[in-house]
């Protein structure tokens, strides 16, 4: 039983020293904004992978700093504490995780699976849904938009 | 910060129900919690606590029950979602007016910006399906479709915006993944957890393939035929009402178009009449929710661009 205890103890203390406030980006590209809200100014972008420093929390956003210093507010829908595998194409290929649960991260329904799924449907097209993923909208438009058309966010916009 | 912190204690957890398995388990083998089995047997295999064997034993028994949508990852998602919106685009064609469209974008995006899920991998876009149907669909990670015939249900810019956080709300839920049998998921996972190597051989990705393609299946035939469940659609309603508050537009335009849409739905109709609740019936859990409706209000510059953008649909042939 006391030896049970020590290795308890011994493994809570290991898991929690390399307990990091680190956390990885799992969208393509991340904004990281100025202010806590859906229409803080963009300061950086992030991308899939990345892995960023929690700095603070408030509600859902959370203040973050890139590696090279860059500081921002991101929403917490952008990250996870899963560890991400980039794919063998990617420039960070070499972070790729070693655990079972990490290995899922990256693999799955992916390019690979999606090609194949074309080759079985030739009769469905990805043309259009390839031309609506390119209509963006940035926080610049959606700001004079909401300003033309008298939309007022209750707050300035804060959630 | 509730995303991940149920995932940054499993460790802690997993270590402390490997240890207690790793005591007891020449005594009776121990069974463990499935969804951590997993992340223990991981830690009590590397840490030496247990034998390669235990762990792997462990780790077949989690992976058994212990898959569901939850654990489809943002990327994965966005690859069912472009499928599932190719499907869509099968049976309903693009209506091709990019005024039209970047309008929609305006608002939607803008919604999607204030929702409770705004960082998907592939974003939010928004397309108008060129159908009379009253009719409207999200694929997961944000694609959404609406179209004409729904579009003509709204009188303003708010009533638009109802409809788009509607289905906002159905991405932020991931309604499309739950519709996914957890067979598929049980299967493509296994595949995946067979196979460590990092790019797959055509074998494991044809299994794979079979999987997405069941997952499509299931999510387009919920989606477009049987519909989700009258909790997912009032769940969506309540998801609405906050969206379109946190940016400044009037929920009451959730109501008004409930109640257009009450006298154009024809029943029977293969549309919203088959797959979403009685719009009265909705009208009933919204007021509950933010008491009766009142007409809505809008400034005459917001009138005059929804009807600028949308004047060819707004017109019926």
């Amino acid at each position: 039983m006391k030896k049970f205890l020590m290795v308890f103890i011994f493994l809570t203390v290991l898991v929690s020293v390399s307990r990091a406030e680190e956390l990885n980006v799992q969208v393509r590209t991340g904004k990281l904004r100025s202010r806590p809200s859906f229409l803080g100014k963009i300061v950086a972008t992030v991308s899939y992978g990345d892995a960023v420093t929690v700095l603070q929390e408030q509600n859902e956003w959370v203040e973050v700093r890139r590696p090279e210093g860059k500081k921002g507010w991101i929403h917490i829908s952008a990250l996870t504490d899963d560890e991400i595998e980039l794919s063998s194409g990617d420039s960070n290929a070499e972070t790729a995780a070693s655990s079972d649960e990490l290995a899922l991260a990256g693999k799955g329904f992916n390019s690979d699976v999606e090609a194949e799924f074309k080759t079985r449907n030739e009769d469905i097209d990805f043309t259009w849904v390839d031309w609506m993923e390119k209509i963006i909208i940035s926080p610049e438009q959606m700001e004079g938009f909401l300003k033309m058309g008298k939309v007022n966010p209750p707050r300035g916009g804060g959630i | 910060m509730r995303r991940w912190t149920r995932s940054r204690w499993l460790p802690v957890v997993g270590v402390l129900l490997v240890a207690s398995c790793a005591t007891l388990i020449s005594l009776s083998g121990c069974k463990t919690i499935e969804s951590l089995g997993e992340v223990g047997g991981a830690v009590g295999q590397a840490t030496g606590v247990m034998t390669e064997e235990q762990a792997k034993s462990l780790g077949r028994a989690s992976k058994a029950v212990a898959k569901t949508f939850a654990d489809i990852t943002p990327e994965q998602e966005y690859y069912i979602g472009r499928a599932v919106a190719a499907t869509v685009l099968k049976t309903y064609k693009p209506y091709q007016n990019k005024k039209a469209t970047r309008y929609l974008n305006l608002v939607g995006q803008t919604l999607a910006a204030a929702s409770d899920k705004p960082e998907t991998y592939g974003g939010y876009h928004f397309m108008i399906m060129d159908s009379d149907e009253i009719n409207a669909f999200s694929a997961p990670g944000g694609l959404v479709f609406v179209s004409r015939g729904m579009l003509r249900l709204c009188e303003n810019e708010d009533d638009l915006a109802a409809v788009l956080a509607h289905e906002i709300g159905h991405v932020q839920h991931q309604d499309g993944l739950k519709a996914i049998k957890s067979s598929r998921l049980t299967s493509a996972l296994t595949i995946l957890a067979a196979e460590g190597a990092k790019s797959f051989g055509g074998e494991e990705l044809a299994e794979l393939t079979d999987a997405f393609e069941g997952s499509i299946g299931d999510i387009t035939s919920t989606m477009m035929n049987s519909g989700y469940a009258r909790s997912a659609e009032r769940a969506a309603d309540e998801s609405a009402i906050v969206i379109v508050k946190r940016v400044g537009y009037d929920p009451n335009g959730l109501v008004e178009m409930l109640k257009e849409m009450k006298k154009q739905l024809k029943p029977g109709g293969a549309d919203f009449a088959k797959t979403h609740p009685d719009p009265d019936d909705r009208i009933k859990d919204i007021e509950n929710i933010m008491g009766r409706y009142s007409a809505v209000s809008v400034p005459p510059v917001r009138q005059k661009r929804f009807e600028r953008n949308l004047k060819k649909i707004l017109i019926t042939e």
